[in-house]
């Protein structure tokens, strides 16, 4: 599914009430629905049982270490940015088993993967950088490099309602990484959300097959010029309201000669190593696995969970940890992330959601460390 | 996770003692065999109920069964080293890139190992010591702490017989000991070194390799004639766990086996 959605369909409008419709047609096709919702004073991504769970009316304040919600003066569902959640809780989960085994009478044992969970996902309300994240992730894990992966068979059935970014947050910054406000491919269907005095409409595209099957159970007509104008100047004036901004440029090459900047010294004194902005993050894909015994010691399985650079152990070799500083862990983060990324799978891991911003409990910046180490280094054109 | 995930059973059919803390185990496959490995690659090893550790391959190339060569430094590893033959362990691999000592075809081979880093060498010794006519010379430099802790020892003897020139160096000697007395790289200057027309293949603890890559280089070789095994923590073997990141490399994918031309300026970096 959400096949190459270069080639865009004629776009519909779909009024606010029509998103119940959706949600239901999703369910009926067999759909587990997954959507933004408030739970305990933050918007995340949950199993949807109907559309009125969606955070109608809620918007977030967002800055460095923190997160709140405020009531907004419209019934907007998506206009609120990142929240500490990403889809990469269902198509990579937290903690999964890869395999369990059993001792035979002699002596060997018999070992079998876990079951897949056969369920299919729709995820309504992915955002342009949260929708570039999945196809990061799918770089990592999925078909391309492994196509017999319970990440590669979970991705293939995920529906994509991807919602175009029409107030991005404080600290948002896709249109540096390239990555937004407007959704760019590798969606089902693809919404604009028009709000104004008495009017709450969305423009309804079609990106997939599936999704213009999903077109005929709702109440649509076609989009008038004058709706296409207003969400495209809404799209188009999110992108100069990022809070944030990161000259991407020469990163790749800028961090490659990095490793012996000041700046990491100074992070490096503000970060806890906690490893919160890993898990935050919506490309971090690394796991660790774990091996374990019932009492007996005849069933043992193996467990993956994720895991942070952050930690001691994730370097441990047998003489003891690689990067037992803060600093090397610190280090290791951004210029993987923004750095040997490129070399290793492609494109830069960051998309330039904000959550490792607003995650971090002593308010670390990416954009800002970023800014330091250019303003230290020089230029990508410095270092030649 | 991929099929791939999921140990095989193999048993364990031999068990050399090589030094008071490391064993080579023979493996045979109780069923299907994985693939075969090539010089280089390593395998992760499962002990049952007790975890899974990466080790390079030691045994031949081509053969159906498997032989590593283990230190016992952890709880995985002391798990290996004690099994006993019949015993079950399973295997996932082969993993990463290999020697590629077949480039040397024509040229002298040089295969340089500190301790236990002969054992990832021994498969490109056995493999080029098949076919000796193919290469000029084929030279093993050997080092070790103490002779005690010396690898394969019983071999040194076969290999020069089939047409290797085999020395060997310990930094601390004991009674019985007539041989040379130095750090490894002191053996590379009498071996008669032809910068121009080698291929190095080394193998040790990363400050052996560095030193004894800058005896070549000092010596007139270029860093892309010299290859090195690098290791970082390793879990999935598939470049999909994130812990052998190396720079720009994931050594489980893009390793074990680097050429040095890559890995000079990353080994140069402190923590990475």
């Amino acid at each position: 599914m959400s096949a190459d959605s270069e080639s865009r369909g004629p776009a519909w409008l779909l009024p606010a009430s029509g998103l119940a419709r959706l949600h239901d047609s999703l369910r009926e096709a067999g759909y587990q629905v997954i959507g933004p919702r408030v739970v305990n004073g933050a918007i995340v991504l949950r199993e949807l049982s109907s559309a009125d769970e969606l955070p109608f009316g809620w918007g977030v304040t967002l800055a460095p270490g923190g997160y709140r919600l405020r009531r907004r003066a419209d019934h907007a569902a998506f206009a609120h940015s990142a929240g500490p959640g990403s889809w990469k809780q269902f198509l990579h989960p937290p903690r999964e088993q890869l395999w369990s085994a059993h001792r035979t009478p002699d002596g060997g044992y018999s070992a079998d993967s876990a079951a897949a969970s056969d369920a299919k996902l729709a995820f309504i309300g992915v955002r342009p950088c949260d929708l570039r994240a999945i196809q990061i992730q799918d770089q990592v894990l999925g078909a391309p490099t492994h196509p017999d992966s319970t990440y590669a068979s979970r991705r293939s059935s995920v529906f994509i309602v991807a919602v175009n970014c029409t107030e991005p947050g404080e600290t948002c910054f896709c249109t540096s990484m390239g990555t937004g406000p407007r959704a760019g491919r590798g969606y089902d269907l693809l919404l604009t959300e028009l709000t104004g005095p008495g009017d709450h409409t969305f423009v309804v595209e079609a990106g997939s097959a599936a999704g213009e099957a999903t077109l005929a159970g709702l109440d649509l007509r076609p989009a008038d010029p004058g709706a296409m104008r207003r969400a495209q100047a809404s799209v188009s004036e999110a992108a100069g309201k990022m809070g944030r901004t990161m000259h991407a440029d020469g990163l790749r090459d800028l961090l490659a000669r990095s490793h012996d900047a000041a700046r990491w010294e100074d992070v490096a004194s503000r970060c806890l190593t906690c490893g919160n902005c890993t898990m935050a993050c919506p490309t971090c894909f690394c796991t660790t696995v774990e091996d374990v015994t019932d009492l007996s010691g005849d069933h043992a399985e193996r467990w993956q969970s994720w895991a942070s650079c952050f930690d001691l152990d994730f370097s441990y070799v047998h003489s003891g940890p690689v990067r037992s500083s803060g600093e090397s862990r610190y280090r290791q983060w951004l210029t993987h992330k923004l750095g040997t990324w490129h070399d290793q799978f492609g494109s830069s891991g960051c998309v330039g959601c904000g959550r490792c911003i607003v995650w971090c409990p002593v308010g670390i910046d990416i954009t800002e460390e970023v800014a330091a180490l250019q303003a230290e280094l020089g230029g990508p054109e410095a270092g030649e | 996770m991929t099929m791939s995930q999921v140990p095989v059973s193999y048993r364990v059919s031999e068990r050399q003692d090589e030094t008071h803390d490391t064993v080579t185990l023979t493996l045979e496959p109780a069923g299907a065999p994985l693939e075969s490995s090539k010089p280089g690659q390593f395998m992760m090893l499962y002990a049952f109920g007790v975890g899974e550790v990466p080790v390079s391959v030691s045994g031949p190339p081509g053969a159906a069964g498997l032989t590593h060569t283990i230190r016992a430094v952890g709880a995985v590893s002391r798990a290996l080293c004690s099994a006993a033959p019949g015993q079950a362990v399973g295997v996932r691999g082969p993993f990463g890139t290999s020697w590629h000592e077949s480039d040397a075809f024509g040229q002298d081979l040089l295969v340089i190992g500190g301790g236990i880093g002969l054992a990832p060498l021994r498969p490109a010794v056995l493999a080029a010591l098949r076919e000796p006519g193919r290469y000029r010379h084929i030279t093993v430099l050997i080092g070790a702490r103490s002779p005690a802790e010396l690898v394969f020892a019983a071999e040194y003897e076969r290999w020069r017989d089939s047409g290797a020139t085999v020395e060997v160096t310990v930094d601390r000697a004991d009674a019985g000991w007539h041989g040379h007395v130095s750090v490894v790289t002191q053996l590379v200057g009498p071996s008669g070194l032809d910068p121009r027309r080698t291929l190095a293949l080394i193998c040790g603890p990363e400050v052996m390799m560095r030193l004894t890559a800058q005896t070549l280089l000092a010596a007139g070789m270029t860093a892309s004639q010299i290859r090195v095994s690098l290791e970082r923590n390793m879990q999935c073997g598939v470049g999909e766990c994130g812990h052998c990141q190396f720079g720009p490399l994931l050594l489980c994918r893009d390793g074990p086996v680097v050429s040095y031309h890559a890995a000079a300026p990353l080994l140069s970096i402190r923590e990475l």
